[in-house]
């Protein structure tokens, strides 16, 4: 989000065009609910609240500041039905980045055991039920293990749980959250390939992350700053989907994949984006 | 499906994470046994452990040799613990809540370094698995205990040596004699501010080896408050061990095996709710506690501090 903003701010011609401020390591609520307050007060034109544990504080804040525009996400709720009219809601279309990464799993396993590594159940259901869909579509048989460590930061744990699939016959691995940097450690001492979701995490493993769906925001945010101009503060649902260019999907540019594989996660992305694969509708099954 | 989990491999696999997930368990907890045996309770492993983690990382980063990385973690262990001896004991100041004010300052420093020093979560080349000669091809017993990097085993190591370091020496004798009755120990001339320091300094070196243990042995990563309160596991596991060695050992890797087993019910897609399963190591922990805590042996003076009476 914030190097979504950052670039943002660069294109609208700098510091002087777009001031920004954040706060960060906010893991406790109310430190949040503070710094929001104090941005509102301070009066900035738009307080975006990144993580959706801070819904709640958006409203309290929101009903106080009624000329200040607030965003918060991941989250598809904007307070309309309560009579909020200055608050944004945004999030990603997780699963349609997992659906195409599913595909490049399925096309990259010769053991037909694949792994996933998650934070806690439901947090990254989107992108894993997404995931697990893609990988369907081009292997039915092959077996995908889920595992959660139960939490978002626990390394140890993720890390453990990478070694654990490698043992259990996976050779592609993915997982979800900040917890993952242990695990891709792991598959990157094993030789394991890693697709990415969220953030670049191709640094961490360049020898192993081959695919990253990456959240760009800078869409998102520009808009929003063009609605709060134009005197619209709030009420709109922000989605990042393929078609909106919100989601990419980026290859590790110094690894060499076969195309066969690059064409099938391509062909992934035309047919969500025209809509012939729809893998929002898992969800329904 | 649940047989699945009583094969032999299956097996095999459980327990070789099992002594893996108890390397940085193990060195946090042995070193909190050196100061609780000397009466210093210290909260502040898990802060010291992330100091550990951060410094061992950021040399590697910068090019430099793991053992290189060790050891400033294990300066940095040691400066940590003589703040906390400095705090608690010249000071006198509670000994909880000045753990918990080291915790949080390990916390915050190591993430203020991180930031400024390194900016982004980056990977290094840390310790590689080193197979044991002739011991890692025996059959299953192999693969679990001797196929691992080179902090695993230094880890276990660290018990006999903990265990005769406290029970052999003259050093530990004077550690539990400070411990149990520091009016006595002074009488007969032990200098029990100079004990208390030498435990926390061992305890701090340890525990930043506990955290260079995942930062450049078991995911060569840092992150931000990447320990997640392992340090604080590692304090209750002196308690769960009676302030006995063997007993933290035993402690780990009960609580390691729970862990170990609950990662494979899931891995291998057994239908159990993985709540449930990530809940079973600290259900565990609390259930033996229960058990253990009557018969226990504490040390009389821990968490006391001590005054000369003129």
């Amino acid at each position: 989000m914030f190097d979504s903003l950052k670039a943002v701010q660069a294109e609208m011609g700098g510091e002087s065009a777009l001031e920004i401020a954040f706060s960060e390591g906010m893991f406790r609520v109310t430190d949040a609910s503070a710094a929001i307050r104090d941005y509102a007060s301070e009066g900035f034109d738009l307080v975006i609240a990144h993580g959706a544990q801070y819904g709640n504080s958006v409203f309290e804040v929101a009903s106080d500041f009624t000329e200040t525009s607030f965003a918060w996400g991941t989250s598809s709720d904007t307070g309309a039905e309560r009579g909020f009219e200055n608050v944004f809601a945004y999030g990603a279309v997780a699963n349609e980045g997992g659906f195409v990464n599913g595909v490049v799993a399925a096309m990259l396993t010769e053991t037909d055991v694949i792994g996933v590594i998650g934070p806690v159940a439901g947090d990254a259901k989107l992108y894993i039920d997404g995931f697990v869909r893609g990988v369907t579509e081009i292997k039915p048989d092959a077996q995908v293990n889920i595992s959660y460590t139960g939490s978002f930061s626990d390394t140890t744990l993720a890390a453990e749980a990478a070694h654990v699939h490698i043992q259990a016959g996976a050779d592609v691995l993915t997982g979800s959250a900040q917890q993952v940097v242990g695990a891709i450690g792991v598959a990157s001492e094993n030789g394991v390939a890693w697709l990415g979701t969220q953030s670049d995490q191709m640094s961490l493993g360049p020898d192993v992350v081959v695919t990253n769906q990456v959240y760009d925001w800078a869409n998102v945010i520009t808009d929003m700053i063009a609605k709060v101009e134009a005197g619209e503060l709030g009420g709109t649902v922000y989605r990042l989907t393929f078609a909106n260019e919100g989601l990419r999907l980026e290859f590790n540019e110094s690894l060499e994949i076969a195309d066969e594989v690059k064409e099938a996660a391509r062909g992934a992305i035309e047919d969500i984006k025209s809509g012939d694969v729809d893998p929002v509708l898992i969800e329904e099954e | 499906m649940i047989d699945e989990l009583f094969t032999i491999s299956t097996l095999i696999g459980i327990l070789h994470s099992c002594v893996r997930l108890a390397t940085p368990y193990l060195f946090a907890a042995l070193g909190e046994t050196f100061g609780q045996r000397s009466g210093v309770l210290n909260l502040g492993v898990d802060g010291i452990m992330l100091m550990g983690a951060f410094f061992a990382f950021y040399v590697v980063f910068e090019g430099h040799n793991l053992w290189v990385g060790v050891l400033v973690a294990v300066a940095v262990g040691v400066l940590m613990g003589m703040l906390k001896a400095f705090v608690s004991v010249t000071m006198q100041s509670l000994q909880g809540i000045s753990g918990i004010g080291l915790y949080l300052f390990g916390l915050g420093l190591s993430s203020l370094l991180f930031k400024t020093l390194i900016g982004s979560v980056e990977g290094v080349s840390g310790f590689r698995q080193l197979a044991i000669p002739l011991l890692s091809d025996l059959p299953g017993i192999g693969h679990i205990l001797f196929n691992h990097n080179i902090l695993v085993y230094l880890a276990y190591l660290m018990v006999p040596v903990s265990w005769f370091v406290i029970n052999r020496t003259t050093l530990g004798l004077k550690i539990r004699a400070v411990g149990h009755n520091p009016e006595a120990a002074d009488t007969l001339g032990v200098s029990v501010n100079g004990v208390r320091y030498t435990t926390l300094m061992i305890g701090g070196a340890l525990a930043a080896v506990a955290g260079a243990s995942l930062s450049i042995g078991l995911q060569n990563v840092f992150q931000e408050n990447m320990t997640n309160g392992l340090g604080f596991i590692a304090v209750a596991l002196v308690y769960f061990g009676s302030w006995r060695t063997v007993g933290v050992l035993g402690g780990a890797l009960l609580f390691s095996l729970v862990n170990a087993l609950q990662l494979w019910a899931q891995a291998l897609n057994i239908p159990i709710p993985s709540e449930v399963a990530v809940m079973m190591p600290y259900i565990m922990t609390i259930v033996v506690l229960a058990f253990t805590a009557r018969q226990i042996q504490k040390p009389a003076a821990l968490a006391r501090s001590y005054e000369r009476g003129e």
